[in-house]
């Protein structure tokens, strides 16, 4: 358990920023996420972002922001999981008494560039030691995922069909939202019929490329008794990074394995007491192999466990980014963990839109997987109590 | 209807200090794996050191150039090719394509023989064939 709380969060309602930079788009999720937590910049003395950030680490940043009072910083980069994992940093530290009101931000413009996020070949940067070994072959992270997808179906049995339905309920929970790219409705029929992008994968498979992003605020116990905002409990977190084992290569599950028993051990619950989990969706096949790591359902199940409207807020049994997700809300910077925990503050809060929001909503999770499934990822773990 | 491996041309690999030996190994024709001395479990990709123990009492060793296909995917598009992981007989996994075949007839599980097949500029590159 910690004594740390979310007590702003904010999320960028653009989808393509032609119009702005990824600096700016940081200082706007900044000021808005301190705008919902009834908080100003001089009361932030802890700074958290990742890879998307321009600069080096977070300096250009903090100054960017004009941030004067930091005594902690930190730029743990996993890809899309880093804000998640960086909630759980934020409440250590104020655990520890080393900061107060940490601020984590997260922005970018992939579709202003546009880049072709899924389907072409990318490097992390020189001297990478693996890669040289991977590049030549064309991975793309379209393909990579896809074989976690192959090796499922081969292994368990789940099919094209289930995948869909991890689609299918995003897109029942992202026609309630304004702001999403892809707010219609579909069915398991129209995700099969997309084009094949890589087997087995099909498009409406993927998550979209969106331009955003989206700021959190951490704050300790007694500061967050004094804001005006509903009190949202850090109750548990964890963290871990999975890669191909010198040569052990398994597909079959995620980090998110550790990264999820260690939250619900510290926070002294299991899967079956969470009323709502943001699930990172950057394919539907993410999704299937989180539930099954985060023990929502056996290993193996997870196909199952999606069918027939299981994630669908009202239907199902364990309701899934009811902002639409990646899938169909937004993706931004290429980076959804911001977003699964902002979702997941919002169901806390009772502050979801009416049409999704959970009843029991006590306990919510949100997850996080950046890097790749196929190769290396980690995995973030997030439980949140409603006070 | 079957979808015919393209005949991509793999961009060369970025070689260093390290990897050469790797890749020196490729232009001799010798698909090369690690092998750490201390524990005698072998790895991949070859590195200087033993990812069991970090010492760099490793050295490489031939593969037979046979295994089975773990996972695979097809990058679809203009010219369609296929990812893939193939675990070895000698009991590691390496990330590779599969050429030479119809694509659509590849599965997990599938028996696989090495094959070359050259760079942009590069050495040549270890891929698979279905056997």
């Amino acid at each position: 358990m910690t004594n740390a709380f979310i007590v702003g969060a904010f999320e960028h309602p653009t989808r393509k920023a032609d119009d702005k930079s990824t600096a700016q788009l940081h200082a706007e999720v900044a000021y808005g996420a301190l705008q919902d937590a009834g908080l100003s910049v001089d009361d932030i003395d802890g700074y958290l972002c990742a890879g998307d950030a321009p600069g080096m680490g977070g300096l250009s940043m903090v100054e960017h922001l004009n941030l004067r009072k930091l005594r902690y910083i930190d730029t743990t980069e996993t890809g899309g999981s880093s804000y998640v994992i960086h909630v759980g940093h934020a409440a250590e530290m104020i655990k520890a008494g080393k900061c107060n009101i940490c601020l984590i931000t997260l922005a970018g413009r992939p579709r202003a560039e546009g880049m072709q996020t899924g389907t072409a070949v990318r490097s992390a940067g020189s001297g990478v030691p693996d890669e040289p070994f991977e590049i030549p072959y064309g991975r793309t992270i379209a393909t990579m995922h896809a074989m976690v997808a192959q090796r499922h179906m081969y292994e368990f049995g789940t099919t094209s069909e289930q995948l869909a339905w991890v689609k299918v309920a995003a897109s029942h929970h992202a026609q309630y939202n304004p702001h999403a790219m892809l707010p219609k409705v579909v069915t398991v029929e129209d995700v099969l019929n997309s084009p094949m992008i890589a087997d087995p994968l099909h498009r409406l498979d993927c998550c979209v490329i969106s331009d955003g992003g989206g700021a959190l605020i951490v704050a300790r116990e007694e500061i967050a008794r004094q804001l005006k905002r509903p009190l949202v409990k850090i109750r548990g977190w964890g963290e871990a990074i999975k890669h191909q084992m010198a040569g052990q290569v398994d597909l079959t599950w995620s980090a998110s394995v550790q990264s999820g028993k260690i939250a619900f051990e510290m926070a002294g619950c299991k899967p079956s007491d969470i009323k709502y989990a943001s699930i990172y969706d950057s394919f539907t096949i993410s999704v299937i192999i989180q539930l099954e790591d985060l023990g929502f359902c056996e290993k193996g199940q997870g196909g199952k466990f999606v069918a027939d409207g299981n994630l669908i807020s009202g239907v199902g049994k364990l309701p899934f980014n009811t902002d639409g997700g990646g899938l169909c809300n937004n993706h931004p910077a290429n980076r959804g963990g911001m977003t699964k925990v902002i979702e997941a503050v919002r169901q806390a809060r009772g502050e979801a839109h009416p049409a999704v929001q959970v009843k029991d909503h006590s306990l919510v999770l949100a997850n996080g997987k950046g890097g790749s499934l196929c190769t290396r990822h980690g995995c973030g773990t997030v439980i949140l109590e409603a006070l | 209807m079957a979808t015919m491996a393209s005949n991509r041309i793999p961009p060369a690999p970025v070689e260093d200090p390290t990897n050469k030996a790797f890749f020196d190994g490729c232009r001799e024709g010798k698909l090369l794996i690690g092998r750490c001395l201390d524990t005698g479990k072998p790895f991949f990709y070859p590195r200087g050191i033993s990812p069991f123990t970090l010492s760099t009492n490793v050295r490489l060793e031939p593969s037979k150039g046979e295994g089975v296909i773990y996972s695979w995917s097809i990058q679809r598009g203009k010219d369609p090719y296929c990812l893939a992981y193939v675990t070895l007989d000698e009991g590691v996994t390496m990330m590779t394509n599969i050429v030479d075949c119809d694509l659509d007839t590849i599965r997990c599980g599938q028996r696989v023989r090495l094959v070359w097949k050259p760079s942009d500029g590069g050495p040549p590159l270890p891929m698979f064939t279905p056997v």
